[in-house]
């Protein structure tokens, strides 16, 4: 296989213009179960919400408005095929140059700041990139944008291998209701579980790529996922936390195999606003 | 259809003592925008001795940060931010005159008992309808804290700006209320 070359300038381009649309455009898949959603919620004020909810998606994407004002932090993840040579600079200076542009042009938010003196940064920068090798000459990029009322709720840990199944449904669970109304509900629930502690982190995160609707390939882990959905939407914490039956979009779970002495699992929750686009280039 | 309470920014005593947890209003008239680092500015001030960039006796604040304006717009997408990591700022500015302030979710013990000594309410904005709240502000201009770039302190001028009572002087929270309503289990 001979290698192909990609000019990072084409990242650059290709991040830029993900960052704009992904604040701009809602899914399809988000938008058709919040309308879903409606149908199904009991609560007046539920209902109340997603309507508004609905409204605001329509009015960003027609006049190209962020849908949130937290326009996140810009999250990728790269699945870049390894016979792959990358020229022209760069690569993860490519993709914050993209964020630099996609932000600035696209009248986006910019949000990260110096931990301590909260000094802003000015352009969004850095971006938390993650990368896997995978076979083949292309490259896949998915642009999340992250917004921090949701991250904020989000919570890994390590339980005893004794816990079992029971004891991540409980700590998945608690979560979603410790969390209430802060992360925007209705939420799409990420759980990694697997491996070390960051490598959980990263799972839940990954999972939340996955399009709402769409199930684990492995059955057991699909049980997972259905029972929990099920059960968080008995939670009564409901849109916007205000009380009803319509507290999660979807739950995705993504399952590796751990150390023999651990049980780590962590819960990254996404607000309604999951702005996500993906490009194959 | 939902019933609307139609409120004139700055609150008095008598307009708060009218607003229950689970009301709908609508508010028009300025209001300020300050978020985290805002606040820990103004708490500093007041600490200091040093006058607030804003008159606090019955003022409303917006916990926001927006995005930037487009031309011919007069602010970019401004929805509430999470309200619990201004607690620790909210009560002394409720005890100066603090009317009003909008966010979304759950307040610390501290600031719902501040809510009720001082006759204050907590109201909720719909978190993620950024693009449709911009479309109540008329005008928008930073007073304070330009540095702080989307952080900074601003006046809005809003007309029917949608929210919901959730912490009244009475001491009910609506995220209680709505949520055992409707929950079917218990961890």
């Amino acid at each position: 296989m001979p290698v192909r070359e990609i000019d990072v300038s084409e990242i650059t381009k290709a991040i830029k213009e993900m960052s704009m649309e992904a604040n701009y455009y809602l899914p399809d898949d988000v938008i058709k179960k919040l309308e879903e959603g409606l149908k199904i919620e009991v609560s007046p004020a539920g209902k109340a919400v997603l309507q508004q909810i609905l409204e605001n998606d329509r009015i960003a994407a027609e006049e190209q408005l962020p849908a949130c004002q937290d326009t996140g932090l810009a999250v990728v993840f790269l699945e870049i095929g390894q016979d792959v040579h990358f020229v022209g600079g760069n690569l993860i200076d490519a993709i914050n140059e993209g964020v630099r542009q996609g932000y600035q042009e696209g009248y986006l938010r910019k949000s990260t700041c110096h931990p301590f003196t909260r000094k802003n940064i000015g352009d969004n920068t850095p971006a938390t990139v993650h990368i896997e090798i995978v076979p083949g000459d292309k490259v896949k990029i998915i642009f999340a944008a992250k917004g921090g009322g949701s991250e904020n709720m989000s919570r890994a840990t390590m339980l005893k291998p004794a816990d079992g199944w029971e004891g991540v449904r409980d700590f998945v669970v608690r979560r979603v209701i410790e969390a209430g109304p802060n992360p925007c509900p209705p939420i799409i629930v990420g759980v990694g579980v697997g491996g070390t502690i960051e490598r959980s982190a990263y799972l839940a995160k990954k999972a939340l790529m996955i399009p709402v609707g769409v199930r684990n390939p492995d059955p057991e882990v699909a049980r997972y996922e259905e029972e929990l959905l099920e059960l968080i939407n008995k939670t009564g914490v409901g849109p916007q936390g205000l009380g009803g039956k319509f507290t999660a979009l979807d739950v995705h779970m993504l399952m590796e195999p751990v150390h023999i002495a651990s049980l780590p699992v962590a819960v990254n929750i996404q607000c309604h606003m999951s702005r996500h686009k993906e490009r194959i280039i | 259809m939902t019933e609307y309470k139609r409120l004139t920014t700055p609150l008095t005593d008598e307009v708060v003592a009218d607003l229950h947890a689970g009301d709908n209003v609508l508010i028009s008239g300025i209001i300020y925008v300050g978020r985290d680092t805002a606040h820990k500015r103004m708490v500093e001030a007041i600490k200091k001795g040093e006058p607030l960039p804003f008159d606090i006796k019955g003022a409303v604040i917006y916990y926001a940060g927006p995005a930037p304006a487009k031309p011919g717009y007069p602010i970019g997408s401004i929805g509430p931010t999470t309200s619990y990591r201004m607690d620790p700022y909210a009560p002394i500015l409720i005890e100066l005159g603090l009317k009003g302030m909008i966010g979304k979710g759950s307040r610390s013990k501290e600031v719902r008992e501040a809510c009720v000594k001082y006759k204050a309410v907590y109201f909720a904005a719909t978190g993620g309808a950024g693009a449709l709240l911009a479309r109540r502000v008329k005008s928008a201009k930073i007073i304070a804290y330009e540095d702080l770039g989307p952080e900074a302190l601003r006046e809005l001028v809003v007309e029917d700006f949608p929210a919901v009572v959730v912490d009244d002087i009475y001491g009910n929270d609506l995220y209680e209320i709505g949520q055992s309503k409707y929950r079917e289990i218990e961890l």
